[in-house]
């Protein structure tokens, strides 16, 4: 159930964030994908479905609409009172408009996430505009989500969810793209973000010294400030290789007021071989530092005014390694489609924690508690979509 | 220093009237048109002198442009309907590299002829500044209109200016 | 304040000198733009699977957003 707030929440910030990749000379082809992937690691198996399709219903308007199920699978590795087995399922439906004006790309889109304990709607507007002999693009944005969180005093196959608090995140972005070269293209994004509300996971919990428990320790609630606002910084540049091939390279900053800063790498390299296949590589690392009222072992109870244990907000790195092909089964077109591929995507990520400590060497003789191993594990992502563009 | 409101006001109202003389889709234009001499396909040499006495529409395309794609068929239309009249139309490809544009040639045929740019010689001479761009001229050789672009009912912009001049 | 004047003057005076291309022409033609109107070089080819990959990051990680493209492409139009 830990797990499945935090890819609700985690979806949510995806529905906040900026439009993705825009041109506004024309509104993309029209296209439509179906789609499947795997997750699996730290015990976890998360299966999704989505399907999307978009249409320009006239040559200056476009809708898009995708609904998504997630399907969660495993034992919570860090809730410590009972070893529960999760199952639970998320249905997440969306739609976009478009509207292509001159050189301005306008759109609107609705996203509404729901599972048993937590639901959330979000709201996004953005705009995208080509200047200077289209060598730039602009974007702005504005994204507004309302959560409601609940806890489930049940278990997974007979739930009893009590709804327990609310929240509103609002992202505020804006962008710059830039045509640098005939073979070079760069961007800036900067993203700020401010939720407040209920903003803790209610399925953790903190532990703490307690020398009169036989285990060394207790457990206590999580109290989490109200507000949390924090803002990012991606640059990034593609650059074309004469033989046909394109590498990027991006750089994330991240920083909030909970004290957390988060700096993310990635290199990602395109080789296609003519019209049929599409080969792509990428790596990437990220690192981030605690936030400041994170902790794995407090030293007693009450020893803060705010405190945490949940791993996101953990000192920790992680190291992805991932791979793309794309095979075009209709390259140049068949009666009304244009192009028709299928996709196959696999990352393997490496977790490190650098401050949170592995929960099933708790209670193990030999490690005291703050003793433990730190926890890592190697998680799998798969993917397949097949997408038909008409 | 002026109020920030008043700067504000007069940075909006500069704002609205650069915005207005933004891009028209196609304007009036003049000038005699540039000669230029470019192989077909096949390697033969053509150019606009062929066509003297003719009105003509110059056309910039490229297999990568997919509105240039979109209007290829309607061009091809309209110059099998007003060939008769004493019009031609030509299309300058600005690909760096030959075969793709055969490979769309042979999957797409069209009737009028298809010149060569990949040096961009005559791109640069014709000033493009969009793609697609058309470019009509008159019988005497001069440049009357240029359309930037290409949307779904332009081609009855092209049409009625190419009566006009077929008319003079 | 002046501070904050000048700055906000520096940005809509820039903005408009972009806008207009007074002084500077861009340096890329539109019969340039081959390698840009290429598919990889497009930022986000799938954005689904690139949301997604996202999904996971965030369900992990402290960080969240600034992700994501816009621009290239063939300019045309």
């Amino acid at each position: 159930m830990t797990q499945r707030h935090i890819f609700a929440r985690a979806a949510v910030i995806a529905a906040l964030l900026l439009v993705r990749s825009t041109s506004a000379d024309v509104l993309p082809d029209d296209r439509a994908d179906v789609f499947y992937s795997k997750y699996s690691g730290g015990g976890m198996d998360i299966t999704g479905y989505s399907a999307t399709a978009r249409a320009k219903i006239t040559e200056n308007f476009a809708v898009e609409a995708n609904y998504f199920i997630d399907k969660v699978s495993g034992a919570s590795i860090d809730v410590l009172s009972q070893a529960s087995v999760i199952k639970d399922e998320r249905r997440q439906k969306s739609g976009t408009i478009e509207y292509l004006r001159d050189k301005t790309t306008y759109t609107a889109s609705y996203t509404s996430s729901v599972e048993r304990d937590y639901i959330s709607d979000t709201a996004s507007f953005g705009l995208s505009q080509d200047m200077f002999g289209d060598l730039t693009t602009v974007t702005l944005g504005f994204s507004e989500s309302h959560n409601t969180v609940g806890e489930n005093n049940g278990t997974a196959n007979d739930p009893n969810v009590a709804w327990i608090g609310h929240a509103i995140s609002r992202a505020y972005s804006g962008g710059v793209s830039q045509i640098l070269t005939k073979n070079f293209i760069a961007g800036v994004n900067l993203q700020v973000i401010t939720d407040a509300g209920y903003l803790a996971n209610p399925y953790r919990s903190i532990r703490y010294l307690d020398p009169s428990n036989p285990k060394g320790y207790s457990l206590g609630d999580q109290v989490y400030p109200d507000t949390h606002t924090s803002t990012a910084v991606q640059v990034q540049g593609k650059y074309y290789l004469p033989y046909r091939a394109a590498v990027t390279a991006l750089y994330r900053y991240y920083n909030d007021t909970w004290g957390m800063v988060g700096n993310t790498y990635e290199l990602d390299y395109t080789h296609p071989i003519r019209n049929r296949w599409i080969f792509e590589g990428r790596v990437r690392y990220y690192k981030q530092n605690a936030a400041s009222f994170y902790s794995d072992l407090f030293p007693y109870a009450d020893s803060q005014n705010f405190v945490a244990r949940d791993q996101n907000l953990a000192a920790q790195d992680n190291t992805t390694v991932g791979g793309k092909v794309t095979y075009a089964f209709l390259p140049d077109g068949w009666k009304i489609f244009k192009r028709g591929t299928v996709t196959f995507d696999v990352s393997r990520i490496r977790f490190n924690y650098l401050d949170f400590r592995n929960i099933k060497y708790y209670g193990v003789p030999q490690y005291t508690p703050g003793t433990e191993p730190l926890y890592n594990f190697n998680a799998n992502v798969f993917q397949v979509f097949l997408s038909v563009y008409f | 220093m002026l109020s920030t409101s008043t700067l504000l006001k007069r940075c909006a109202m500069a704002a609205i009237v650069v915005a207005s003389t933004a891009f028209a889709a196609g304007g009036d234009a003049s000038g005699p048109a540039p000669a230029f001499t470019l192989t077909t396909l096949a390697g033969q040499p053509s150019g606009l002198s062929a066509y003297k006495g003719q009105v003509v529409m110059v056309n910039f395309w490229a297999t990568w442009c997919g509105p240039c794609q979109q209007e290829m068929p309607l061009l091809d239309q309209m110059y099998k309907k007003y060939k008769p009249a004493g019009f031609t139309l030509i299309g300058v490809n600005v690909d760096k590299e030959a075969p793709a544009v055969k490979e769309l040639l042979t999957r797409k045929p069209v009737s009028f002829p298809v010149l060569l740019d990949p040096a961009n010689q005559v791109s640069k001479a014709y000033h493009v500044d969009e793609m697609p761009s058309s470019v009509i001229i008159d019988r005497k050789g001069q440049i009357r209109y240029i359309h930037r672009g290409y949307k779904p009912g332009d081609e009855n912009d092209y049409q009625d200016r190419i009566r006009q001049l077929i008319r003079e | 304040m002046r501070c904050r004047q000048m700055l906000l003057s520096g940005t809509v005076l820039g903005a408009l000198v972009l806008s207009s291309g007074c002084s500077i022409q861009p340096w890329v033609k539109p019969y340039e733009r081959d390698r840009l109107a290429d598919p990889i070089m497009a930022w986000d080819r799938d954005a689904i699977s690139s949301a997604y990959l996202d999904h996971i990051r965030e369900s992990r990680e402290g960080s969240r957003g600034a992700t994501g493209g816009a621009g290239g492409g063939c300019g045309c139009n």
